[in-house]
């Protein structure tokens, strides 16, 4: 089926436009739309891919400016459906968390739009443009539509973003200048025996890879994130965290580690030290915070560190063998679904609680357990499936993650399950502040989940429950791609 | 039907948790529905348990295995599987059993609680945990079923969520345990690189058969050590005992399930379950991972003992009390003593069942007092809760000859006395013998003896569904010794493998008659102790312990529990809060000052260039502009519009350009 992939990245911004002319009453329900026939086309194209084959499936190739390479190549592989199905899911759901007017929503469609280029383009100049198309509508998202300091946030976070950005175009464009080609999967074939020599290597690995270590974030490259997630409205920080995160790490596993394979062997743990440091530091800043979504923020730092755990692992080594190489692969790809959704739910939760309460501080709520029983039960689903409990999702990719990453670099990961500790940790005591003791003055005139926030919740935790005890389905979407890529970096 | 419940063994967890499930979507006011489906699916588990320990008895030896997949990642498959043998089986039994005596006891103990139907739904998922773990076979479910077992107690401990005492005896329980876990997880995880599999048994290729344990090499001992981690949080040894006795904060009927059933049964069981790794390239039975088992379970036994002497909630003592017993099992399982270990397990989760409900029946009685001091002369009041209490206690201590929990201590003592590294624990162990009764006889004589007291006023004893299971405790407490004695050691024989023969002479051995003594002595000095405890006697106060009196300096160290608790508070949680803390402060003060650092120099770039360009660039191009303006303004003079003036100056023009030319020419 030709123009699925164009059709996913063109019904959101259709949809944008759409809003405009739609009545400020049904903006909701009109982006919801858009939402369903992108999910609809999501479906599709899953039931369209084969999962046995690991190249690239539903290919479109249009020649776009020959002049400099660039063309306009989509495609999706394992990966980019992974992302492709968890984007699908998570913008409704960040729809459905809150009320808002007509030009939230578009630009959330616009995002939408640039995120679905990003996962499923396949020539470099194609995919910074959706990349960088990301950027303005987040930007815009936290100005506008923010709290607390949110211009300072948002400025940060963009121009953070952004001079990443340039460095990695300036990087590109050395690989450009050394190649001729733009196209992914040619520069992947070249990467094996090296790209580039020399300084211009390095400067080039350096650029690119500040670019994504700013995205993703890894540590010390973190600091825009919790104020930025802090600011932004509940639905945008969900995206934010559930699938803009991804970005840099999609970028890690398409860009960085095929192209750059000899120069990550050479400052391999360096590389694993600043994951680690993602991994205990993150937490335990987490266990500082007396603010609910800089709480929930901290942790995805800490949880993306497990993500670049496991992929430096992989890329560090050259004497990994197959099994720990794809169990490491195959822990970050869950983990990359699996934080998306429970990260988003836990802002949702947040967002529920603030809406009741208006503040989110970890002590204006108590005895919560009294009064809310069923928001109190979900959201401990939800913090449970975060500290990776096994029978919930978030164990399975951690589980693989920590597999893989042991028998390869045993050493950080036997220190990275500080991390596991001191997150749960953080959620014991938080579960602590807010369902336990009495009841808190302010918080006895709260309801309980309407139904509308019931369907919202229920349908995502009992996918993480159904993740967390038979993963198979979800394996099946990436298990050839990560055969590939396994004997790629290894 | 035993046949197969062998091909469908998941179904013995399965059952519990589906309870579980459907009690957890009843609205909140069905308690009835919600026991009925409880003891309906503990009694179809314990059924099924039965049918499962059948073929064990009819098989030596039997080891049936199901291994499934999982699930497939890149291009291999995770494999999990459910096991079958005596250990699993004889475990099923006691699990269920007991924890049916419990629910059962739940429903008379929590008939006023408002959250009743929730409380059945976490009974049920914990057993469900603990059975699953039980019969897997394979570290990693084993694991999960752990996790479980972890998040029930949790919930549990923490059940009257308003308390916020029981909050945090909730959180502390979830997380020292975790902090175990994590050796556990890492030992997990170094087993799985080494041997390749995580599967107990697998025709062979099993980490626990000697192909797979001969992939482990020097690691077995740190993979046996990081595995024990998990073993000495769960099962309370020291250092991780801390959360066990204020896991007391629960309902009774937990601290009964977590103190005997579950919970602290499964660092044991795990210990037994992957011994093979612990004695893997053993010398004469001696590694030093067992040697490690074997000391922490000796400062565990005695630390916990004595805590107990000094406590005065009834609950605690117990909870010391089963602190001390499983460092004992520890101790046995180090020797070597396996089945002892096992054996002393299995006694131990009934009698000690016994007498946490004994202890919540007199709480019910006293209108929820705890504190032993307050009670008194409570024998004649509740007789049904006196008389099982009194054979709890008897087993607890280990009298000879009548009670289960003798039969079993006298086995350990006799492997730890074999022990051929170092006699030492077995010494050790007398002295915890002698300890342990004067902590019994202490608190029997406060609870049951003497004058009533302020709480034992108007006690009453309880209801039949609450009395009922202490019989059936006590009498299991009595009748499981049949199986035990060394005249037919028939549980030794199964969990061994070895057909056991019945030998009556072997009854009576000169080892029994040092317990008696040892037992007598610390009963003796009990009685002696504390025959005037809540009265006045000579200078001393009716409500100080008479230990207190004579020793304020030791008393107060063992009331306090050794300052173990502010210690860790003052180190431990001091340096995790203050890591936090400075994590934070790294954030705002070094990584974003950094990243505003550089935000600032693009700013200075920005102020510098502008200022080049406004005093550098810009002032010569105003310089320039300023030129032509001047020459502009001189040009435009010239253009003042008066006829005779340009005339004037064409005339001189003219007259300049014939100079010119006739100079020229």
């Amino acid at each position: 089926m030709v123009g699925l992939i164009s059709a996913l990245i063109l019904i959101p911004l259709i949809g944008a436009f759409a809003l405009f002319s739609a009545p400020e009453r049904n903006a909701r329900p009109t982006a919801l739309l858009f939402n369903a026939l992108t999910a609809l086309d999501a479906v599709v194209s899953w039931r369209h891919f084969n999962i046995e084959a690991a190249g690239l499936q539903l290919v479109e190739r249009h020649a776009w400016i020959p002049a400099i390479g660039a063309e306009y190549l989509v495609g999706i592989d394992g990966l980019s459906l992974l992302l492709v199905l968890l984007t699908s899911l998570i913008i409704p759901f960040a729809f459905l968390a809150q009320k808002m007017d007509r030009g939230f929503y578009a630009l959330m469609l616009i995002m939408q739009s640039a995120l679905y280029g990003t996962f499923t383009a396949q020539n470099f100049v194609l995919w910074f443009l959706f990349y960088e198309m990301s950027l303005i509508p987040a930007f815009l998202l936290i100005k506008i539509w923010g709290t607390g300091n949110r211009d300072r946030a948002a400025t940060k976070f963009f121009l953070y973003t952004f001079l990443g950005s340039v460095a990695m175009l300036l990087g590109f464009l050395a690989i450009y200048l050394a190649t001729g080609s733009f196209d992914f999967a040619t520069l992947a074939g070249l990467g094996k025996n090296g790209l580039l020599t020399g300084k211009v290597a390095w400067l080039s690995f350096a650029g690119i890879f500040l670019g994504l270590a700013v995205k993703v974030p890894l540590f010390p490259f973190h600091t825009w994130l919790p104020d930025a997630y802090e600011s932004a409205p509940t639905s945008v920080s969900m995206v934010l965290t559930g699938v803009l995160s991804k970005m840099g790490v999609y970028g890690f596993v398409r860009l960085l580690l095929p192209l750059f394979p000899t120069e990550i062997r050479i400052v391999g743990p360096w590389l694993l030290a600043l994951a680690l440091c993602s991994i205990v530091f993150a937490p335990l800043a987490a266990w500082a915070q007396s603010d609910l979504k800089r709480m929930v923020a901290y942790l995805s730092v800490n949880h993306l560190g497990y993500c670049m755990l496991g992929l430096f692992a992989v890329a560090a080594s050259s004497v990994g063998a197959a099994i720990d190489t794809q169990a490491a692969l195959s822990g970050v790809f869950m983990q990359i679904f699996n934080h998306g959704i429970t990260a988003a739910a836990l802002f949702y939760l947040v967002g529920l609680l603030e809406q009741r309460r208006g503040l989110r501080g970890i002590h204006d709520f108590g005895g919560l357990m009294q009064r809310t029983p069923l928001l109190c039960g979900w959201m401990s689903v939800a913090m449970f499936s975060s500290l990776g409990l096994p029978g919930l999702n978030g164990f399975i990719g951690e589980f693989l993650i920590f597999k893989g990453s042991f028998a390869i670099a045993a050493s950080f990961t036997a220190v990275a399950v500080i991390g596991l500790l001191v997150t749960a940790i953080v959620f014991v005591r938080a579960m602590q502040a807010l369902f336990s003791g009495p009841l808190v003055e302010d918080c006895s005139g709260f309801a309980d989940l309407l139904p509308r926030e019931r369907i919202t919740i229920i349908p995502v935790t009992l996918l993480m429950l159904a993740i967390g005890l038979a993963p198979q389905f979800m394996f099946n979407i990436f298990n050839a791609t990560v055969v590939h890529m396994a004997r790629l970096f290894g | 039907m035993s046949h197969w419940i062998i091909d469908h063994l998941w179904l013995i967890c399965a059952v519990p948790f589906a309870a579980s499930l459907a009690i957890l979507s009843l609205p909140n006011g069905r308690h009835k529905s919600a026991a009925a489906l409880a003891i309906i699916g503990q009694i179809a588990a314990l059924v099924m348990s039965f049918f499962a320990f059948l073929p064990t008895l009819q098989m030596q030896g039997l080891r049936a295995v199901q291994n499934f997949t999982w699930f497939t990642f890149g291009s291999y498959a995770l494999r999990l599987g459910w096991l079958l043998d005596p250990l699993a089986a004889v475990m099923l039994i006691m699990i269920t059993l007991v924890s049916l005596c419990i629910f059962v006891f739940s429903i008379g103990y929590m008939a006023e609680d408002r959250n009743f139907v929730r409380f059945f739904a976490y009974l049920s998922f914990f057993s469900g945990a603990m059975l699953g773990l039980v019969i897997s076979n394979s570290l990693l479910l084993l694991f999960i079923c752990w996790e479980l077992v972890g998040l029930a107690s949790y919930l549990l401990i923490g059940f009257w969520i308003d308390r916020p005492s029981a909050a945090a005896a909730a959180k502390k329980a979830f997380i020292t345990t975790r902090i175990g876990d994590m050796g556990f997880f890492l030992g997990l995880l170094w087993l799985y690189s080494r041997s390749g599999t995580l599967l107990f048994y697998d025709g062979g290729n099993g980490c626990l058969e000697s192909a797979g344990l001969a992939l482990l090499g020097a690691s077995a001992t740190f993979i046996a050590l990081l595995i024990f981690c998990g073993a000495v949080g769960k099962s309370g040894q020291f250092p991780l005992h801390v959360w066990l006795p204020d896991a007391m904060e629960g309902p009774t009927p937990v601290s009964a399930l977590i103190h005997a059933a579950t919970m602290v049964a499964a660092g044991v069981f795990l210990v037994a379950r992957v011994y093979p790794i612990f004695s893997s390239g053993a010398i004469n039975g001696v590694t030093s991972s067992l040697t490690v088992v074997v000391w922490i379970g000796v400062a565990t036994a005695l630390m916990a003992a004595l805590i107990a002497i000094a406590q005065a909630d009834i609950k605690r003592v117990l909870a010391y009390s089963t602190v001390s017993q499983l460092g004992l099992m520890m101790v046995s399982l180090g020797v070597g003593g396996v089945a002892a270990g096992m054996m002393h397990l299995l006694a131990h989760g009934f009698f000690k069942a016994l007498l946490f409900l004994g202890a919540g029946s007199v709480i019910h009685g006293c209108h929820g007092e705890q504190d032993i001091r307050k009670m008194g002369g409570l024998r004649r009041l509740m007789p049904v809760t006196f008389s099982t209490y009194a054979i709890g206690t008897m087993a607890l201590s280990g009298v000879p000859l009548f009670f289960s929990g003798g039969w079993t201590k006298e086995e350990v003592l006799h492997v730890t006395a074999h022990w051929p590294a170092s006699r030492l624990p077995y010494y050790f162990l007398l002295a915890g013998v002698v300890l342990t009764a004067l902590y019994m006889t202490r608190q029997v004589i406060y609870v049951f003896f003497g004058d009533r007291r302020a709480a034992s006023q108007r006690a009453h004893e309880s209801r039949r569904v609450m009395t009922m299971p202490l019989i059936v405790l006590a009498s299991c407490a009595i009748l499981f010794s049949v199986v035990l004695t060394p005249a037919w050691p028939w549980l030794h024989g199964y969990l061994t493998d070895e057909p056991a023969r019945f030998e009556i002479v072997r009854l009576i051995q000169p080892s029994l008659f040092l317990s008696l003594i040892l037992v007598g002595a610390g009963v003796a000095l009990g009685i002696w102790l504390y025959r005037k405890a809540g009265v006045r006697d000579r200078q001393r106060p009716a409500d100080i312990d008479p230990l207190e009196f004579a020793q304020p300096q030791l008393f107060r160290f063992l009331e306090n529990k050794m300052w173990i608790d502010e210690l860790y508070a003052r180190t431990v949680i001091a340096f995790g809060w203050m890591s936090a803390r400075l994590s934070d402060w790294m954030d705002r003060h070094l990584w974003d000052r950094l990243v505003r650092g550089f935000g600032r120099i693009g700013q200075l770039f920005g102020t510098f260039t502008a200022s080049v360009d406004e005093h550098g660039i810009n002032a010569g191009i105003d310089e320039t502009t300023a030129g032509t303006r001047g020459l502009g303004r001189l040009v435009s003079a010239a253009h003042s519009g008066q006829i005779q003036t340009y005339l004037g100056v064409i005339a001189i023009g003219v007259l300049a350009l014939l100079l010119f030319y006739a100079w020229l020419a």
